[in-house]
């Protein structure tokens, strides 16, 4: 029997609060945190996330009768309290894959984090975590090159990599900026990079800075006899100008590029990532503007959907948080991002926050990139947490080496390649760490004084934004 | 300034400057520790190879294989004895130890566990 129109308003919850409906494989499943206004009731409130975020509107229209909405519909199907936190609650909705195009992150999120947000029914709304069925992974492009690949390219086997992010951060001439990478290099990293509000300011043009940082690399790689690289940031105002700059950067020879994803848009980072892998280059992606995303632990977008967001849309590296360094991140949701980077199926873990399996199918893996606040004394705790595939990027912690950046470098990848021959000897490194260290600056004068110059640092406070368990 | 100590390293003192591999900052492994790391290789499963190159060369991806493969092997005797057979073959060459992850259809771990004279 066919449906007949009638206007008005009707609840939401008679149409997209569905909890018997069994989740389909090709379901794109969503886990929000509802904060919901007083006196809304649950179900009501969950349904109305589900509505706005795919087929829904506040009134009922008369071309809803022309399409099959229960087939079109995201349906909220579950709901959980929050362990700890009576204020809000889990809402769970699976969308039908036709709603977004394919090989689209930005209509994904379009959908999942449009208008809803604002929706006055909500105090707040975060976003937690999706499930990217592996019919629509397998429709994104993915990082260009991938963890194995980038390690052939650079010949770099069994250990984490090691970078620097070159400091004061904006202000110096190319040619000195080309200096400071020169010296890292060769004192024994495997990268420099930009900062990442390095763009082509009027004291550093990009086209500058590029040629400068090339010679640097060409005389450490000739220096060392190992393979080096700069990731040259080519985020700019335009997307046309951002490909100037990258065939510039593939003209000259450089291995690798960087792109800021949330400030440069996830249409120029698809774009950028799609020509990186027909063009062999390598793509670092930085994170600019994540915290105001992903902070706030009632309101916003859980870094680890902005993990898989990225992913889809590609990238080859991606900063993930030290856990021991200046920034935010709890340890155990950032191993779960972390995994969620790496590996090629990621089990349920509410442990780690992770609400669903994630399969990714064939699509390669990520590096996260541990950077900032950290130095050699934390190296056995990178080592242990991060493992081999991951890049451990020391600022601070090379430029402000007593001797300068060669030796600060040096220091650090004396440290890591001491932290991995001990846990490769069995040695357990966060337990003895301090013996690890003292033993290898023995035999390396850069080593001990990095040790004794930064003995005291550490960043103590407590995280902002929790795993939810019951700890109050 | 008198305590800032100079970075030794340049393009023209190859023995001081030239860097292969993992553990290549750090001095040459001792035959325990060559052990050590020789037994990380087989508990993770992984298929030991060894390869060499004349110093000049060590740029290449590609050194000389020395045979195949050990595919299998989980003897740190055996293994060790092959990387001094083939040492002793090429007195003056790099020779190293990888670790082939077949699963990751890549290298797990390589190091250079006899050094050649850099140039």
């Amino acid at each position: 029997m066919a449906k007949t129109y009638s206007a008005g308003v009707k609840e939401y919850r008679e149409t997209y609060w569905t909890p018997d409906y069994t989740v389909k494989d090709t379901d794109l499943l969503a886990c929000f945190k509802i904060t919901p206004q007083d006196g809304v009731p649950r179900e009501e409130v969950a349904a109305a996330v589900a509505a706005e975020s795919s087929t829904g509107t506040w009134t009922t229209v008369w071309t809803d009768l022309l399409t099959d909405l229960d087939y079109y519909k995201g349906r909220c199907y579950a709901i959980e309290d929050v362990p700890g936190d009576d204020t809000c609650f889990y809402a769970f909705v699976a969308y039908p894959i036709d709603l977004f195009e394919e090989g689209s992150v930005v209509n994904v999120l379009t959908s999942l984090v449009g208008n809803v947000f604002g929706f006055k029914a909500l105090r707040a709304l975060r976003l937690e975590d999706i499930r990217f069925p592996i019919a629509y992974v397998m429709t994104c492009n993915g990082p260009p090159q991938g963890i194995q690949v980038e390690r052939d390219i650079l010949n770099k086997y069994g250990r984490p990599l090691l970078g620097c992010t070159i400091k004061p951060k904006l202000g110096l001439s190319a040619k000195n900026y080309g200096r400071a990478c020169y010296e890292g290099l060769r004192g024994g990293l495997d990268f420099t990079k930009d900062d990442e509000n390095v763009n082509s300011q009027p004291f550093m043009r990009w086209r500058h800075r590029f040629d400068f940082v090339m010679e640097a690399i060409h005389k450490a790689e000739a220096e060392t006899g190992e393979r080096k690289g700069h990731y040259l940031n080519v985020t700019a105002p335009t997307a046309d100008e951002m490909m100037r700059r990258a065939e510039y950067a593939k003209e000259i020879g450089a291995p690798i590029i960087m792109h800021d994803y949330l400030t440069g848009g996830l249409s120029a980072n698809t774009q950028l990532a799609q020509w990186c892998q027909n063009n062999g280059m390598l793509l670092h992606i930085h994170r600019a503007m994540h915290a105001v995303l992903d902070r706030n632990p009632h309101h916003g977008i859980h870094f680890r959907v902005l993990t898989k967001v990225l992913r889809l849309s590609g990238g080859d590296h991606l900063h993930s948080g030290t856990v021991v360094g200046k920034l935010e991140g709890d340890r155990d949701a950032t191993l779960g991002w972390i995994d969620i980077m790496r590996d090629s199926y990621i089990k349920e873990d509410r442990s780690r926050g992770i609400f669903f399996d994630q399969d990714w199918g064939a699509m390669p893996g990520v590096i996260p990139v541990a950077s900032g606040g950290i130095h050699v004394w934390h190296m056995p705790a990178l080592v242990s947490i991060f493992g081999d595939d991951s890049c451990l990027q020391f600022g601070g912690g090379t430029l402000g080496h007593p001797w300068g950046n060669a030796a600060g470098a040096a220091a650090n990848r004396v440290a890591v390649e001491a932290c991995v021959e001990a846990r490769n000897s069995g040695v357990e490194l966060e337990k003895e760490g301090k013996d690890i260290l003292t033993k290898a600056a023995a035999h390396s004068p850069e080593l001990k004084i990095a040790m004794e110059t930064w003995k005291e640092i550490k960043f103590e406070f407590d995280t902002v934004d929790k795993i939810d368990v019951a700890h109050k | 300034m008198s305590d800032v100590q100079d970075y030794n390293s340049s393009l023209s003192d190859a023995a001081a400057s030239r860097k292969y591999e993992t553990f290549s900052y750090l001095p040459a492994l001792s035959v325990e520790s060559t052990r050590a790391q020789i037994q990380y290789i087989v508990d993770k499963g992984w298929n030991p190879g060894i390869e060499h190159t004349e110093p000049e060369n060590a740029v290449s991806n590609y050194w000389y294989m020395w045979k195949l493969p050990l595919f299998g092997e989980t003897d740190v005797d055996v293994i060790l004895a092959e990387l001094e057979n083939c040492h002793k073959a090429h007195p003056n060459n790099h020779v190293r130890l990888l670790g082939f992850d077949n699963f990751k259809q890549s290298a797990g771990t390589a190091l250079v566990v006899f050094r050649g004279v850099s140039v």
